[in-house]
Formats: C-alpha cells, structure tokens, sequence
C-alpha cells in the first residue's frame, strides 16, 4: 500500500492556504523520488491549526502538524515527518487534542479522517451500513426509526424530521422528491459545507434511505453558490456512488430505486427557506410560499417532497445503523442527539464542535472557544445566524437546546455561534440585521419589504440621536409587526437581533444603564 | 484528488466566448432535459459569456415555453447573475457578521481604497470587479474573500496587498 498523508481540502483550509501546501508537499515527494498518496481529506474542524497535515506512520500510527506552511515542508521532511517525529509543529494524535478529544462525533465521525470522495474508504469507515439495514426494515420502519430518534431539523426549525417523513410516506404512490437544502447562507454556519466537502456519501446515503423510507425516486440537492468546493465533492460522490449502484436503479442490490442531482443557487439567502427554495429549484423568482400546502404534500413540482436540511439528512444514516435509541440516548429535554455546533467570528479556538445538546452557551464560547482571539472581553454572541438573537455574557448559563433558547428570546438556529468582543456596536449590529433583511427580502410580503427599509432608516435615525426615544419606539414596533405579519423567517426573525440588542444592551442606543440580566 | 483546483471556477478572465444566438440555443438545448431547467442555464450562459445576455433571456422564454417577464423576472432577482460583464478580476469579499466581528469593517474598507474600487461596481478600466458577499462559510478564518474563484481567510494588510498585486496583473 502507499504511503499517505492528509492535507485538507476543506474550503477553509484552503483559504488558510492549504492548496499551496499541498503542492510543496507533491514537489518536496518527487524531488525526493518518494511515492506518497496525498490525500485532500476533510477538516479536522480546528481551524486555528489548519493547514493541518497527517501523516500515517510505516506503524500505522497517524500524527498531525499544523498549521504548516509551505515553508514548513522541507524541514518537517528532514526531521521525520513521514515516520511521525516530534518537532515545533507537532501536535501528536490530533483525536487526543482536548477541542476534538471532548466531543460526541456521531455526523462527522468520518469527517477529516477518510478520503472525502473515495467509496471504498466510505465502506472502510462504516458507511452504507445504513442504507443496509434501511433495505432490511422496508419503508415504513425505517420512518418509525428516525422519528424514534428525535431528529428534528437541524436547519434551524427543530421540526421533527420523523413527522415529515410519515407525511410524505402517508401520501399515495406517486413521483416524490427528496430535497436536500444546502442554501447554508448564515453567516457563522459552516457545517453543511464541512459535511458535503468532508464527507459527500454520508449525505448521499441519508437521502437514499429518505427515498426508500417515503417511497421518493429522486433526489436534490440545492447547494449555495458560494460553496464550489462543496459542490465539486458532491458532484464527484455522486458519480462515484452511481458507478458503484448505490444509485440508480435498484440501489444497492435492493427492489429501490433512487437517483440524484446537485443543484446550484444563485446567490440568494432568502432561498434557504423552504418554499422559496423549491421555487428556485422549479427555475423561478425565490418568492416564499404561503403554508399550507405543505410541501409534504404540494412541494417540489406541486408534488410530496421531504425537504430537510443537510445535517438532518446526514445524521439519518447514523441513526439506522447504531440504532434510534444510541441517537436519543445523548442529548437534553426534547432536543435529542447531537449538535454540530460552530465556534466563529472573533473566538480563539474556532472550529466544529459536535456535542450533544444541553452544553451551556458559556462552556461553549470561554472553555471549548478560548474566548476571544484578540484577547478583549468577550461583548456578545449572536446564536443562530443572522436571524438569531444576540446573548450577553449574563445569559452564559443558557443550555444548547431548541426550548432553552426560545425561553429566552432566541434561538439556536443551525448551530451557528459568532463571538463579539467589546469593539463591538450593538446599535450597528442592529441596523446591519434591518439592511441584511432588506437586500436579501423576496419581497412578497410588506413587514419584510417595507418594515426592513423603514427599520434601517429608524436606526439610523437613532444612531445619529435624531429622536431618540421616538424612533426606538418605531423600531419596537416595526419588529412587533414582522415578527407577527411576515409569511417566512426571514422577516418574521429579523426582530431577533434588533431586539436582543436593545434589551441586553440598551446603552448602545443612548438608553441609560445597562438593564440587569439578574433580574430575568 | 484535487478539489482546490478543480472548483476554482472563473478563475482564467478572458476565456469567455463572445455571445451568439446560436450558441444561446445550444446551451439551452444541453439543459431541457433537467426538471426546472432555468437556474441551469442561466449559470450555464454565465460560465460561458460571462454574463447573462439580455439577448439570451426571450431566447429562454420560448424553449421553456414561459413569458419574457418570467425569464426577467427570475434573472434579475438572483444576486449571481450578471447583467453586463464583470471586469477582469473579480474580488467578493465577505461582509456579513461573522466577518464583522474580526474585524472585516476595516479590512472591507481597506480592500475598497487598495484597489481603489467601491463595493458593487467596476473599475472604469475594467481591471476589477469588486462585490460584497453574504458568507463563503469560512467564518472560523474570518475576515474572508474570493479573488477569482480563490479562497482567502484571516485577511490582514499583507494578504490585501497580495490581492491588489494579483489586480494590477
């Protein structure tokens, strides 16, 4: 067997320069007459040591380094690197890093350890065992299984991915689809694309045995644009997997059928919501549906359509195979399972954090985090993308769950946590939420056309001091009625971020003190 | 493998191929056996042209057997597709919160005045694109941006200098 060695190919890798790397390594090997498989696996998730690169030992051993430069090659090649020795770079076993060491990998077990885009390492780690027993259970247990599990959606809803499955598989015979979002447009979200860029079977499968469980024959995926690397691995996957049988006409041996396509968007945040989603994919404006119809049962082409995120969709293949109950057994209150949680913006440690829910939103920011990079106290947090709400310190003791966060004002969204540090100014933060909801608005319904444009230009009225308390009271109500009067989240959660801003911090809008948290 | 490469698209300027209406048709006739062809072949005709020609749009009407408002209407509400083509560099920088709260309020206005380009437009020499963008996703090495279809993280003075380099080329 030849020698391998890993360097991510993980967009964020390579935007740390892991490309770059890659070649210095492939030129050092055959300047070196050495022959060594470099493999362009996923990312580990810690992104402050990447451009991480592994190597396995003629002992089987597998030691990590990073970050490396391509300056780094040749001296890490003089002093041992491919026999695994020590020197500044070294960080040993990388599992044994206490940031990786303490999560619960479920979804990303597979995630930086294998070749992303090769089958045969899939079915090495564990994959299509699945799909296996999904082709064993027949369609209507393997629905039972995932809503056993507690899956809910894990694009930010928390709907029971179970109850959509039994919609769709409730309705009769008919051509169905099987549709995954991967619009993953929130800014601090980087987990689909670590999956699909990481991991591209794990998906595949997920959705496979979603088209066996509801009785679905096709597939899509609908992948932001700004993703290429993600789409490129999809891509590929797919083929691989067509090649193989585990698409196409009876899957994998079975009496299935089920194929699939990867679908770009075009630059459009509002089209990770559902129904603006599926219209895009039918080739129109991304205007939002009004609900009902459900897309269970009017989706994709007026026809039942699964539409689920893809975290949701990758966790399904670990779910069959280990068995509903490992899945449920971790996790807190109705909030089961695991969370791929994502540590961003200005935070020391960032990276992919998969945990079971329950863990507190300070653990997560101080302990796994490590605080801020530039090392100023941390201000705020904003949970759940741009339609999340921003966390004070004070409310630090905040328990990762679906309720928890609702509890409070907020959400947990797709698992996204960007950390602020003091610099930051909340009352610009706020207005930025109103700008972002009025460039990326569809426009069908007024709160979030018009009461965007309006909110931009309240704060910006407050922000000058024109009025202040006047204008504050305009921008209540404003979020008062997008929260209630607009048809999807977008406008409907914008309210979000503007209004934890001013209730949590009141004095970056000219208003007095500080309200006290202890008081909550 | 090598998926840096291979997903760098747009990366060689001046590859595009002048509009003609018959290669308009043969792009469209590539995609009409897809279900919800549009979005296809809109990103289709950019890859090709550079942009959507507006000569390509009552082109799409009649194969997919929609209104010209339709084809307008879609084009046109999508950030991605490009009315006129872009200049010979396109540098998409990421705006959004994750990248604010690194510090991307200053780098952003630093890469304005470095290629002396403001935000959604083209320099008048055609040199530069320069465009914001909401999220690449690589929000653990934030401040981001995309030069030509290359990802760069941790932006700082000297990356935007090689930026500015790699513009003036």
């Amino acid at each position: 067997m030849t020698a391998r060695i890993y360097v991510p190919g993980d967009a964020g890798a390579v935007a740390l320069g892991a490309d770059k790397v890659a070649k210095a390594f492939a030129d050092a090997f055959a300047r070196r007459g050495l022959d060594i498989q470099i493999v362009r696996n996923g990312s580990r998730g810690m992104f402050w040591l990447e451009p991480l690169v592994e190597v396995v030992t003629p002992f089987g051993r597998r030691v990590g380094y990073g970050p490396v430069k391509p300056s780094d090659v040749e001296t890490l090649l003089d002093g041992g690197m491919l026999d695994g020795q020590g020197g500044p770079l070294s960080l040993g076993n990388v599992e044994k890093i206490p940031f990786f060491a303490k999560q619960e990998r479920f979804t990303f077990k597979r995630v930086g350890l294998t070749d992303p885009v090769s089958l045969d390492d899939y079915l090495a780690y564990g994959g299509y065992k699945g799909l296996q027993r999904a082709i064993e259970l027949g369609g209507p247990s393997t629905v039972e299984e995932v809503f056993q599990s507690g899956l809910r959606g894990r694009g930010g809803a928390g709907f029971p991915t179970g109850i959509k499955w039994r919609t769709v598989a409730a309705t009769p015979p008919q051509q169905k689809y099987i549709v995954c979002n991967a619009d993953e447009g929130d800014s601090g979200t980087f987990a689909d694309r670590m999956i699909m860029e990481g991991d591209p079977f794990q998906l595949i499968e997920g959705m496979t045995i979603a088209g066996l469980a509801v009785g679905a024959t096709k597939g899509y995926v609908y992948c932001r644009s700004e993703y290429p690397h993600a789409i490129a691995a999809m891509n590929k996957a797919v083929l691989a997997a067509r090649k193989a049988g585990y698409l196409g006409s009876r899957v994998a041996g079975s009496d299935y059928d089920f194929d699939m396509e990867i679908r770009q968007g075009a630059g459009a945040y509002v089209c990770g919501e559902e129904t603006s989603l599926l219209e895009s994919l039918e080739g129109r404006r991304g205007l939002v549906r009004a609900k009902p119809p459900l897309p269970a049962h009017k989706g994709l082409f007026g026809r039942p359509t699964v539409i689920n995120n893809v975290i949701s969709l990758a966790s399904v293949p670990f779910i069959l195979a280990e068995g509903a109950k490992a899945y449920a057994d971790v996790g807190f209150g109705r909030s089961r399972g695991t969370m791929p949680i994502q540590l961003a913006g200005n935070v020391k440690y960032g990276g992919l954090y998969e945990i079971a829910f329950g863990v507190t939103l300070g653990e997560l920011v101080d302990d796994v985090g490590g605080g801020t990079f530039t090392g100023r106290p941390v201000k705020a947090v904003q949970v759940g993308g741009p339609l999340g709400a921003y966390f004070p310190t004070g409310l630090f003791d905040t328990p990762f769950d679906y309720e928890e966060f609702a509890k409070r004002d907020g959400l947990i969204g797709h698992g996204g946590i960007v950390v602020f540090d003091d610099t930051a100014e909340m009352a610009k933060m706020a207005r930025f939420a109103m700008e972002f909801c009025a460039v990326e608005s569809c426009g069908k319904c007024t709160p979030c056309r018009i009461g965007s444009t309006r909110g931009v230009e309240t704060l910006d009225k407050v922000i000058a001091g024109v009025d202040r308390e006047r204008n504050l009271a305009i921008v209540e109500d404003l979020c008062h009625t997008m929260k209630l009067g607009s048809l999807c989240a977008l406008g409907g959660f914008t309210p979000y971020p503007v209004m934890s801003a001013l209730t949590h911090f009141p004095e970056d809008f000219g208003r007095g003190s500080p309200l006290s948290i202890a008081a909550e | 493998m090598t998926i840096g490469q291979s997903a760098a698209h747009g990366a060689a300027r001046g590859r595009y191929e002048a509009w003609t209406p018959a290669r308009g048709t043969e792009i469209i006739a590539d995609h009409l056996a897809l279900e919800g062809p549009a979005l296809p072949i809109m990103h289709a005709m950019q890859e090709a042209f550079g942009y959507v020609p507006q000569d390509a749009v009552p082109l799409i009407a009649d194969a997919l057997n929609l209104s010209r408002a339709e084809v307008h209407g879609t084009m046109t509400f999508y950030h991605d597709f490009r009315h006129e083509p872009a200049g010979k560099h396109v540098v998409k920088v990421c705006v959004a919160e994750a990248c604010q709260a690194a510090g991307g309020h200053a780098t952003s206005a630093k890469i304005s005045e470095a290629l002396n380009c403001g935000y959604g437009d083209t320099r008048p020499d055609g040199q530069v694109t320069l465009e914001p963008i909401y999220c690449l996703g690589l929000c653990a090495c934030a401040p981001s941006a995309m030069v030509d279809g290359r990802l760069m993280g941790r932006l700082d003075d000297e990356a935007i200098e090689e930026i500015a380099a790699e513009v003036r080329q």
